[in-house]
């Protein structure tokens, strides 16, 4: 099971990075999104692998998973939204106001 | 406490303009000022404590151990300076109200200044020298808003820069001289250092400390070699030259070495370099002030040379010096600062301050030549005003002093005290005397009362400090020379010290060679002009432009505009990084029980994987890769349920319904395709870089679940008190709501905040003229669908709401004992509206909304702080909870906790931070000609009948 989760982070991980290297917002959204994923399931599994034991306080419980890490993403997943769409109006933002999606700045014109 | 209070006012009265400019700018002066008076009326309170000889304290310990403590005191010196700083800074604020004009934003400056009183005030209060270094970067900060205030003015602009150049410079060699001093001291604390004289004195460490300490003085108060920024500076407005210049940023440096003088002063180092460069200082500032035709310039130069009076008083290292420096930093701050004003109102009134151009003005404008006539003749030193006194003194401390031969230092100070007379009195005639002008650029007359009352408060105070100094002054020249030197000082000013006096005859010396070299002004003019001088302006660009020019280059090629370039080098550092130190270090493999695959898993693992594959494969098509993420999101969710986390399963399932649909609203927007730009071998790269930072976090990922922890887990202390502590039996939530209740409040704030970015993002694209051009006529698209409002969907939403929202309702109440909470009811309420937006269209969903969406963000965040501020009525800390049970017949025994209430605030911050963003986007589509029906199948009641 580890190894499964651990391919699954990293393929995440590696389509995530491939997808942020691409020169268009929409696929470098969908990178970000990627990488979240695989950041969230990371921390998660920091907790490490449990079936069948969530930390629901029960008496007659045989044990608990680790309730702490789920915590922290949990509200991680939600400030993942709030990062992606704020990105997401970025790149509108951007497009109407140049006309096109690119995000490497070619002309030197446009460069801070 | 009171001290503590004192040095915030100013802060505090910083954000009244921008709350009050609105009322008008007599109101928002007045309210400003209001908060300077309550400091300076405060510190007229600590007064009589402090003249006694005490010294008031006021510590918090801050960041204790690295021995940063918020701690003040007050002792003769700072009240000397607090006051000046505080009374001076009145007098600016009611002179800068009728200086300003209507088109010059008053509550923006009005900020600054306070900013800087409030920097400035913190300097001579703070006990802890690290504070007063915070203090320090502070004025240096808010000097450069203050000096670059006209941003229109080119001139304005280098003067602040080359300012900030020069004392931020200075303030880097400070910090680490100050660290040196408190390294020897052992304390960073003033009281503690100022009793350590012999061991400072003694160390090893004492000259690098003193030299550094002295940069950082000397370019704050403008010193030769660093005098130069400070004429510069004059592009500010008047009123601020008028109080950088005589009270406050200038006498920082001066402050400084006044407040460490009893630790470093004494030492043949200190003498040679402090009284040096203050004699160099006063002589070079004096003549260079007498060839200015500037106005403000000429008194920039003034202010330059009684800057290097006061500093060699200080260098000559004798109790009784000091004590003249005190004093004439008093009587300085006095006349320059009328000067400074008279200065800005004849520019006000005349429309220049060339004095080539002026002249004749004392029966044009009576008021300002009687006050710049009483200012001008303290700066020159005429008896019997205040100038006079402490020049005179000055004259009789450099009569004993020997700097080399013994004659050299009063000959110097002499010719310094002559130039002085002379542009005192170039100042007065070029301006005022002789014969009226028919050129002037505006026909001169008096100003207003309220704009001379402030130069004739202090021209009052100079004749009268000048008239009577012992009862006016002494008491506080005598406390602040006493806190100076540690020692009682003993103040007696006297107008007479008889004809055997050698200061008397230095000054009829420099009054008669004033007068003598103002009659030859214009031969000496003309050598003065033939000579060679330094620009101090182009050594400075000189030095600056090559390192500016190389950062740029620096930058350039370091951020040459491809981000995915700067993306693909930072990740592949991070890689090498982490494989080095893989590669370095011994490891062995785990030992943690693997856990069983079972067969339902594993086909989840392969499309999940199949998935990814296929959406790097395919991502062109944006409408397919978008849909292979959902269907990836949703099999996270599952794994999340199948791995004992339904928190997070709800969590992530919810989350990606609303993730989907802003990203497909978005999509409506942009191009369907990604077109193919990329070579082959860039995508190789690419792909490269990308599989093995992949791997690295993979392997990584693996290595950390096939091990134990290396320590305990502090999750148990959460699972043991979840139910006894918080009241709740769902570890998850617990945590979430109660023990990690502060990490949540900051996060609902943070979502709430991206929000409202995103809300200002929408608007600014609705208001940007490219931006709208280019949106108008992109929707609907040809290929939209031909139904906008499906009966099936429109229908199907609406007898979804109620049920969707009951759902949200049990969520949100199970939460504290069973899988749910305010983060997944506030999304699932979030998406019963959303569908709603979807079927029916935004007009009429709007038309229905009764509550606004940054309303409920702050109700959310309001009613998360009202359950944390309300522990504090129980005397419990921030955001402690407490519950309870209770029995209501006929129902069973339930629990109330104050969690809830909590979770509510998250519950209302989610809902309207997840409307308000996929609102904004609706709100671009209906400004791209997005139509849709305002009643779509709606059957109003009203208009049935």
């Amino acid at each position: 099971m580890e190894a499964l989760i651990a391919t699954t982070i990293g393929t995440l991980t590696a389509a995530g990075l491939y997808l942020m290297l691409r020169q268009r917002t929409f696929p470098v959204i969908l990178g970000l999104t990627l990488l979240s994923y695989a950041v969230n399931i990371f921390i998660f599994a920091s907790g490490r692998l449990v079936a069948g034991l969530p930390a629901i306080i029960a008496k007659d419980a045989p044990g608990y998973t680790d309730p702490l890490p789920q915590a922290l993403v949990l509200t991680a997943i939600v400030i993942s939204f709030g990062m992606t769409a704020v990105i997401v109006l970025m790149s509108l933002g951007a497009y109407f106001e140049s006309g096109h999606d690119r995000i490497d700045m070619d002309d030197p014109e446009e460069r801070p | 406490m009171t001290l503590a209070l004192i040095a915030a006012l100013p802060f505090l009265g910083a954000l009244m303009p921008a709350v009050a400019i609105r009322a008008g700018r007599s109101a928002c002066a007045t309210l400003t000022a209001a908060f300077t008076a309550l400091a300076l009326a405060l510190l007229a309170l600590q007064a009589p404590a402090v003249l006694d000889g005490g010294v008031v304290t006021y510590s918090v310990d801050w960041l204790p151990a690295l021995g940063l403590n918020a701690s003040f005191r007050l002792d003769g010196l700072g009240l000397l300076f607090a006051g000046m700083i505080l009374g001076i800074g009145l007098l600016i604020i009611l002179y800068a109200r009728f200086y300003l004009s209507k088109s010059d934003p008053m509550g923006v400056f009005l900020t600054y200044l306070m900013l800087f009183q409030g920097a400035m005030l913190g300097i001579v209060l703070s006990d802890n020298i690290l504070l007063l270094l915070i203090f320090w970067e502070l004025t240096s900060l808010s000097s450069f808003l203050l000096i670059g205030f006209w941003k229109h003015l080119p001139e304005g602009r280098q003067g602040a820069r080359m300012a900030l150049a020069v004392t931020g410079g200075g303030g880097l060699a400070l910090i680490a001289g100050m660290l040196l001093l408190g390294h020897i001291a052992g304390s960073y604390e003033l009281s503690v250092i100022l009793s350590q004289r012999e061991v400072i004195q003694a160390s090893p460490l004492y000259l690098p400390a003193l030299i550094l300490i002295l940069l950082g003085c000397f370019t704050k108060s403008a010193q030769f070699p660093f005098h130069f920024w400070l004429p510069h500076a004059m592009a500010a407005p008047t009123p601020v030259s008028a109080y950088l210049h005589s009270a406050t940023m200038v006498k920082a440096g001066i402050f400084l070495m006044a407040r460490l003088w009893p630790v470093l002063a004494g030492t043949p180092e200190w003498f040679w370099i402090v009284t040096t460069a203050g004699l160099v200082t006063m002589l070079i500032g004096a003549k260079i002030a007498f060839f200015k035709d500037d106005l403000k310039a000429l008194l920039a130069f003034s202010t330059v040379s009684h800057l290097g009076l006061i500093t060699m008083l200080l260098g000559m290292g004798t109790a009784k010096a000091a004590t003249v420096a005190v004093f004439h930093i008093l009587n300085h701050a006095t006349f320059k600062a009328a000067l400074f004003m008279t200065a800005g109102i004849v520019d006000h009134e005349t429309g220049t301050r060339d004095l080539s151009r002026l002249g004749g003005l004392r029966h044009l404008m009576p008021v300002t030549f009687v006050l710049a006539f009483v200012a001008a003749l303290s700066m020159a030193g005429i008896p019997p005003l205040n100038g006079f006194l402490s020049k005179e003194m000055m004259l009789e401390e450099a009569a004993h002093t020997a700097l080399g031969p013994a004659w050299l230092l009063p000959v110097l100070a002499t010719i310094a005290a002559l130039w002085s007379v002379a542009y005192s009195l170039r100042f007065l005639s070029a301006a005022f005397l002789g014969p009226q002008r028919h050129d002037y650029p505006h026909p001169p007359h008096d100003p207003p009362f309220g704009m001379w009352a402030a130069p004739a408060f202090l021209a009052v105070l100079v004749v009268l400090i000048g008239l009577a100094p012992m009862p006016i002054a002494a008491w506080l020249v005598d406390s602040a020379a006493s806190a100076t030197t540690g020692s009682a000082a003993e103040v007696h000013i006297k107008h007479w010290h008889g004809l055997s006096s050698p200061a008397l005859w230095m000054s009829v010396a420099a009054i008669g060679g004033g007068f003598a070299i103002l009659s030859a002004a214009r031969p000496l003019r003309a050598l003065y002009d033939a000579w060679p001088k330094p620009e101090a302006k182009a050594i400075f660009d000189a030095i600056v432009e090559p390192m500016a020019g190389l950062s740029r280059r620096v930058t350039a090629t370091l951020h040459d505009g491809s981000l995915t370039r700067a993306v693909a080098i930072g990740t592949t550092a991070i890689a090498a990084a982490a494989l080095w130190a893989f590669a370095t270090a011994p490891h062995d493999a785990g030992t943690r029980m693997a856990m069983p695959v079972p067969p339902v898993v594993a086909i989840a693992w392969a499309l999940v994987l199949a998935a990814t594959a296929g959406l790097v494969l395919t991502h062109r098509n944006r409408l397919f890769a978008l849909i292979l993420v959902g269907i990836m999101g949703l099999i996270i969710s599952l794994g999340f349920a199948w791995l004992s986390a339904p928190d997070l399963a709800l969590t992530q399932i919810t989350v990606e319904v609303v993730s989907v649909i802003l990203m497909l609203l978005a999509l409506n927007f942009l191009p369907r395709t990604t077109p193919r730009e990329s070579s082959p071998l860039r995508r190789m790269r690419d792909a490269l870089v990308a599989a093995a930072a992949g791997t690295g976090i993979g392997a990584l990922a693996y290595a950390v679940m096939t091990r134990e922890p290396a320590f305990p887990p502090i999750s148990a202390y959460h699972l043991a008190q979840s139910k006894p502590g918080a009241g709740g039996t769902n570890a998850v939530n617990t945590i979430i709501v109660d023990f990690r209740g502060y990490d949540t409040f900051g996060e609902i704030i943070v979502l709430g905040i991206a929000a409202l970015v995103i809300f200002a993002l929408a608007e600014a694209l609705l208001r940007s003229a490219p931006a709208l051009s280019r949106l108008a006529g992109t929707l609907p698209r040809p290929d939209s669908a031909g139904d906008r409002h499906p009966l099936l969907m429109v229908m199907a939403t609406r007898f979804l709401l109620p049920v969707a929202l009951m759902i949200g309702v049990f969520i949100y109440f199970r939460g504290h004992n069973l899988p749910g909470g305010g983060f997944v009811a506030g999304l699932v309420f979030a998406i019963a509206f959303v569908m709603q937006y979807m079927a029916s269209g935004l007009s009429w969903t709007e038309a229905r909304q009764r509550i606004d969406h940054h309303a409920l963000i702050a109700a959310g965040v309001l009613t998360a702080s009202a359950a944390g501020v309300g522990s504090w009525f129980f005397g419990a800390p921030f955001l402690s909870s407490s519950y309870t049970y209770v029995h209501l017949w006929p129902l069973e025994e339930f629990e109330l906790a104050t969690a809830a209430i909590f979770d509510l605030g998250v519950f209302l911050c989610v809902l309207g931070a997840v409307l308000l963003a996929l609102n904004s986007l609706g709100r671009l589509a209906v400004r791209a000609g997005e139509t849709s029906s305002n009643d779509p199948y709606s059957i109003d009641p009203d208009e049935a009948r």
